[in-house]
């Protein structure tokens, strides 16, 4: 068809259905982060410890490489819940530094330049917007968080047999559920910032903050005031004590699990609040 | 109003009101729309902005309600969106976005296919004329440029409605007048209303059929432009040089009324059948020159600047 129509026409052909239209936003953005090079190379690097855990996994279940190699197999080299725990926490400290540099973009650009009418003066609702924004980084931290995860619990279970897969079935929900939690609640927080934070540096800046600032807080009022939830405000450490419960460990921190999710919890509902308080078509001023 | 559906009205008024915090913004704004392109005039704070965005739903009535096309703006919001298309006033645009790009997200978040929306984008960009810019990033668009790609936005789903707010804003007179030959373009296809928001009188007078003026969020004037425009044309106002002797009385027996204003001045009220060559054949009959041969004209500033005078509210019919 020719493109060069000087006329006004309708449009009387098919429409998609009205609820995927919130994935139109995700496949744009991964159209642009496909562009920047410290992302890609960021998600690259995010992916070398799960390689690494399946050669360690290969290793755990071929012990006679390492006898033939010479090298001796002790005890230590096994796989159970703790592995994937360790994992959880590595895994999720590079979901957070690439939340740090994705998410300032999500939203701000938006607002800044007015974007949101546009958006919302279609058949496309606020919380579509923000879930396909979320979209973005629940896919992008997806995967190299859990989609990995999953992979090499899978190696292991086909390495290891049906009695090890059997008793430890539990360990893959585990993984999912606890890093799926982590992702979403580090792309509420990063789409809340985004929302407030217009400038991206300081919003990077700032959710970078929130966690350093967060720990450091976090330690000072458990020293002063001689109590343990001065951890809350600690968001690593509360989501490691919920790791740890899923994976069957005991936390160390002192919190206990219920503490934990309540905080998750209030800091979710806290940014979708933050988040309808500003994504709106138009601001109302007082 | 409040007579119920009307099947052939664009936008019906029902009580429409609007409080934004405790401020009443709008007050039981009543009318039934149905031009192909309806003017929203009023000055500053008159509530124009605030009626656009009570229509598109992005700020709910708190009381009465109103329909596009029959669709109730309180209960089928959803659908009424995906026929109108919205160019906002203030800019608005993803500043990283080719033009193209930007069209099409847009067009695919109103439900078209990918494809199409990138077939329809480049279709619009050439309408609007952008067609040789469309692949720069919108952040390097001068003012015009962004304007037009505002308007590209607002129409690539194929809508039934286009509102426009303030299209003309910040443009240069070449671009407004490019702006306002589009709009008359879109509106002459018959397949689109249009909403034209300005408090510019000549852009609505130049564009509109039907103009709402809006005084301190009351309806205070409704006027059927193309109306008026046809009952003016019966009202000339002649200068003649020469002997004009018999000539009124000729005209008079032509059905028009004449009513001398000075010497060699006429002013006449012609009959809806009577044909303006008449004039000029009377007027060689006699040796009589024509110098000037006027239509009365009522200006929308005219218009306008009786209603901002009325302190009541008027209904649209």
């Amino acid at each position: 068809m020719a493109v060069y129509k000087r006329t006004y026409v309708g449009y009387e052909g098919a429409l998609t259905p009205s609820w995927s239209r919130f994935l139109v936003l995700p496949r744009y953005s991964y159209a642009r982060l496909a562009q920047s090079r410290i992302v890609t190379t960021f998600r690259n690097v995010a992916l070398i410890y799960p390689l690494a855990l399946i050669v360690f996994v290969y290793l755990c279940n071929n012990l006679s490489v390492l006898t033939d190699l010479g090298i001796p197999a002790g005890q230590f080299l096994k796989v159970d819940s703790s592995t994937f725990l360790y994992y959880c926490w590595i895994q999720g400290g590079f979901a957070y530094i690439l939340t740090a540099f994705v998410g300032p973009s999500l939203v701000s650009p938006d607002l800044v330049n007015n974007a949101l009418p546009l958006y919302l003066c279609r058949p496309f609702s606020r919380a579509e917007y923000v879930l396909g924004k979320m979209s973005v980084l629940i896919g992008l931290l997806s995967a190299i968080t859990w989609i990995p995860g999953l992979i090499v619990f899978a190696v292991q279970a086909s390495l290891a047999g049906w009695d090890w897969t059997m008793s430890n079935w539990w360990i893959a929900g585990a993984l999912f559920v606890g890093l799926m939690i982590w992702v979403i609640v580090l792309s509420l927080i990063a789409l809340a910032i985004s929302a407030w934070v217009k400038w991206k540096i300081a919003a990077g800046a700032l959710l970078l903050g929130i966690f350093i600032a967060g720990a450091g807080f976090g330690t000072a009022i458990n020293q002063i005031v001689r109590t343990d939830y001065g951890t809350l405000i600690n968001l690593p450490s509360v989501m490691y004590t919920i790791w740890s419960h899923l994976f069957g460990q005991i936390p160390d921190n002192g919190i206990s699990v219920e503490a934990a999710w309540g905080c998750i919890f209030v800091v979710s509902a806290a940014c979708l609040w933050l988040l309808t308080r500003k994504v709106r078509a138009f601001e109302v001023v007082k | 109003m409040g007579e119920g559906l009307d099947e052939t009205a664009v936008i019906q008024l029902d009580g429409l009101t609007v409080k934004l915090g405790k401020r009443e913004i709008l007050h039981d704004l009543r009318g039934t729309l149905r031009g192909r392109t309806i003017g929203l005039l009023g000055p500053n704070g008159a509530g124009k902005s605030t009626m656009i965005q009570t229509l598109l739903g992005f700020c709910p009535p708190s009381a009465g309600t109103a329909t596009i096309f029959g669709h109730d703006i309180r209960k089928q919001a959803r659908e009424l969106r995906s026929m109108v298309g919205y160019m906002p006033e203030n800019d608005a645009f993803i500043a990283d976005m080719t033009a193209v790009g930007f069209v099409r997200l847009m067009g695919e978040l109103s439900g078209l296919p990918p494809g199409a929306a990138l077939e329809r984008a480049h279709e619009v960009l050439f309408y609007v004329g952008l067609g040789e810019a469309r692949y720069r990033t919108l952040g390097t668009y001068s003012l015009g440029m962004k304007q037009l790609a505002k308007l590209a936005q607002a129409m690539v789903h194929g809508p039934r409605l286009v509102i426009l707010d303030e299209p003309t804003n910040g443009l240069d007179p070449p671009a407004r007048q490019r702006m306002i030959r589009l709009i008359r373009e879109m509106r002459d296809t018959g397949k689109v209303n249009l909403v034209v928001c300005s408090h510019l009188l000549r852009d609505v007078e130049e564009t509109c059929e039907e103009v709402l003026i809006l005084k301190a969020g009351r309806i205070v004037h409704y006027s059927n432009l193309e109306e008026e425009r046809k009952a003016n044309k019966r009202f000339v106002e002649l200068e003649t040089v020469g002997d004009d002797t018999g000539f009124a009385e000729a005209l008079t027996n032509k059905g028009c009324e004449c009513v001398r204003a000075g010497a060699g001045r006429l002013k006449m009220v012609v009959p809806l059948e009577f044909e303006m060559r008449e004039i000029y054949v009377l007027a060689a009959e006699r040796d009589l020159q024509l110098r000037r041969l006027n239509y009365r004209r009522d200006t929308l500033e005219d218009i306008f600047l009786k209603a901002m005078e009325q302190p009541q509210a008027a209904g649209a019919k």
